[in-house]
């Protein structure tokens, strides 16, 4: 019986002991953070994807909140309304801001264009283009080896077995724009998102001379500027022997797409209206 | 025999044509001339279409140290000043020229008989190299007016010339050594006078008995000049391993050869000095090998910067059947060609034509951690890890594993029996990490 006591007292002696050290130096460390970041953290979508920068949601909340709000951080990811209950949280206006997507703007691919040669390296795009223009001479277009999808947190970019570009998941993508970073050629842009009018853009980034553009790809802008004249807005420009389309201005009014004598122009399927149904 | 200790592979060495004499190949034009072919800052041309040029006549100029000319190989008219397809296939300016006539700038001496005696005084030997657009013919293309000119902080004890030609399959400086032995000779001792160095060695591989005889022999007529023969074994023709070959000495991690007191020339290089300095002829042409198993005659020829190589290939009785693969350059270092129009550049030291059955990758497979590319890697590096730490964008694990030492040599993936691309990784990394570096230190 006594030996029992002995070890019951011993162990909560030391239980104790242990206790009133580790409350001291718990008192000692304590790390004094601002529970607004646990607020701001919970609020952003989570995914830790760096589009805004930082290294990640706990990051962003961090910086948000040592700033009070006074900075120009922004989460991509998040909607209108989950970014306006951050910065009501923060104090801070919220622009409200168009929602956007990426758009591959080369239509090359293994339909469009010859495979001059064969690459075998590395499957990245960033090595292939540091060796050679592409398989099918476009030093330009897309290398097909998928940077972009391994770059996209929300698994929203493919590439597509058949024409060998990466596709675009519209309903999965949250814009937060690594593919953009990822691309090395640059071909990746983000646009106005336009759900319901659909988006009209230059398929294609090549700035070569026409006649060498046409020799790559079948479906290669040429410069040629009939787009441009066409536009009833004046939102296309041809600079570099490439037509580019301003997405701020652009009213869908799908001139420019008949008048494209090289199918460059991609107008993409607007969303079907309900009534319709 | 002496040689470098770390790493290292040994391929079948492959030299087709080391008894092939060089031939001039005839050509009649248009000449393309790509206007950047060296290392660094690009130039602008100074000619426009129509213009008349003369042999020898500089095409383009550049004010910035870190750059080099070039110069018309033949006289004739500019066709055009527009784009053509660089060994990437990427569209890069050059300057086309039909032949037409011969007529070289006065300057330019085409007496044949050697030249012993050097006037110029040493800033004036750089002045003339960077003027007459010599650049580094073992394949980098560094211009070699930066070499000569050393730092304040640095002393050259040693010019250490490479003749050592480790890649497999390329003959071209084999050749040279044994056609213009006393050339290259005047020309390392020119290159001396420029460095201020007393020591010259001429490193050369065992399996060229030849050259190593024939330099031996002149060499004994220059002062200061000694040929050492190497252990077979690549690659020795690196700088840093020829340096450690040649001289016991280890070029710190992250410096320059001069760092450890020596500087490297080609044997190309030297010869392209001799004929700057005491001929004042630009370098406007090179010996080029077109090599490989299946090539019906492998000749050596002595072509003009700007020939299209498909003439080099059609002189050699066209291209072979089941041609894979079209190599500028050795098979370990050398470029894989988009096609036969790409232009001759100052850096083509051989086309070597693999059949198919040659030219592709194994099927990649796991890593099984045997160790070999450690084993083989002549930087001491870890190959394996750094290939791991690439795949997994870890570019602060690959800085502090010293990626930015890698000479891309390729024996790691030579030795690789899981095909993996390790080459292929580590450059890329090491892009990735010296540009982060770049940045760190534009931004401090």
């Amino acid at each position: 019986m006594t030996t029992f006591l002995y070890a019951v007292l011993l162990l909560a002696a030391t239980g104790l002991i242990a206790a009133v050290v580790l409350y001291f130096i718990a008192m000692k460390f304590k790390v004094e953070e601002d529970p607004r970041i646990d607020l701001v953290a919970e609020r952003l979508p989570g995914a830790n994807c760096g589009a805004c920068g930082k290294a990640g949601c706990r990051d962003l909340a961090k910086a948000l909140v040592e700033s009070n709000g006074q900075t120009d951080l922004h989460c991509p990811v998040c909607s209108n309304e989950e970014w306006a209950a951050v910065a009501e949280l923060m104090g801070m206006h919220a622009d409200t801001c168009e929602v956007k997507i990426p758009v591959v703007r080369c239509q090359g691919g293994h339909l469009n264009s010859i495979r001059q040669t064969a690459y075998e390296g590395l499957e990245s795009c960033a090595f292939a283009h540091s060796l050679h223009a592409g398989e099918n001479g476009c030093s330009y277009g897309c290398l097909g080896l998928g940077d972009c999808t391994r770059a996209c947190a929300f698994n929203c970019l493919t590439m597509d077995p058949k024409t060998g570009l990466a596709t675009v998941n519209e309903d999965r993508c949250t814009a937060c724009g690594n593919c953009v970073k990822a691309c090395p050629r640059g071909i990746i842009e983000l646009r106005y998102k336009h759900a319901q009018e659909g988006r009209i853009y230059v398929g294609c980034h090549t700035e070569d001379k026409g006649a060498l553009a046409m020799k790559h790809c079948l479906s290669a802008c040429i410069g040629c500027g009939k787009c441009a004249k066409s536009c009833p807005v004046g939102a296309i420009k041809v600079e570099n022997n490439l037509a580019y389309i301003d997405f701020t201005r652009c009213t869908h009014c799908g001139t420019c797409v008949e008048v494209c004598p090289r199918k460059s122009i991609v107008a993409t399927q607007p969303a079907i209206p309900a009534s319709s149904n | 025999m002496k040689t470098f200790h770390k790493g290292g592979v040994h391929p079948n060495d492959n030299k087709l044509n080391a008894d092939a004499p060089a031939q001039v190949l005839p050509f009649d034009g248009p000449y393309c001339i790509l206007v950047s072919q060296h290392l660094g800052a690009p130039s602008t041309p100074i000619v426009k279409k129509g213009d008349k040029v003369k042999r020898g006549q500089p095409l383009t100029e550049n004010q910035a140290f870190l750059s080099s000319v070039v110069h018309a190989p033949v006289s004739g008219t500019v066709q055009n000043v527009a784009e053509a397809p660089d060994a990437g296939n990427f569209a890069r300016p050059a300057i086309f020229i039909q032949p037409d006539g011969d007529e070289a700038e006065d300057f330019i001496s085409d007496d044949p008989t050697l030249d012993r005696e050097i006037r110029l005084s040493p800033a004036e030997i750089i002045e003339r190299v960077k003027a007459m657009g010599i650049v580094g013919l073992g394949g980098a293309c560094f211009p070699t007016h930066v070499k000569l000119s050393i730092p304040k902080d640095c002393k050259a004890d040693y010019l250490l010339v490479n003749g050592v030609e480790c890649e497999p399959y390329l003959i071209d400086d084999y050749r040279l050594m044994l056609d213009k032995p006393d050339e290259i000779l005047v020309g390392v001792s020119i290159l001396m006078k420029a460095l201020s160095v007393d020591k010259a060695i001429i490193g050369i591989e065992a399996n060229k008995p030849k050259a190593i005889a024939l330099l031996k022999e002149k060499a004994a007529a220059y002062d200061g000049i000694s040929v050492e023969a190497l252990k077979m074994k690549y690659p020795q023709g690196a700088e840093k391993q020829l340096v450690k070959a040649l001289t016991g000495r280890e070029v710190p991690s992250g410096k320059l050869p001069i760092n450890a007191g020596c500087v490297i020339q080609n044997v190309g290089t030297c010869f392209a000095v001799y004929e700057a300095v005491q001929k004042h002829k630009p370098l406007t042409e090179r010996l080029v090998t077109v090599t490989g198993p299946m090539v019906k005659e492998p000749r050596n020829f002595w072509v003009k910067i700007g020939t299209p190589v498909s003439a080099l290939v059609e002189a050699c009785g066209g291209l072979p059947e089941n041609t894979g693969k079209i190599i500028a350059g050795g098979p370990m270092m050398g470029k894989a060609l988009p096609h036969l129009n790409v232009p001759v550049t100052k850096g083509l030291s051989a086309l070597l034509l693999l059949p198919d059955e040659q030219a592709h990758r194994g099927t990649v497979a796991h890593c099984i951690r045997c160790g070999k590319c450690v084993a083989a890697c002549p930087m001491g590096l870890e190959p394996y890890l750094l290939h791991a730490a690439v795949l997994h964008q870890r570019m602060d694990l690959c800085e502090h594993h010293h990626i930015t030492d890698c000479i891309e040599c390729g024996c790691c993936q030579y030795t690789c029996p899981s095909f993996r691309p390790l080459l292929d990784t580590l450059r890329l990394g090491k892009n990735k990490v010296n540009q982060i570096i770049r940045n760190r230190n534009t931004t401090k």
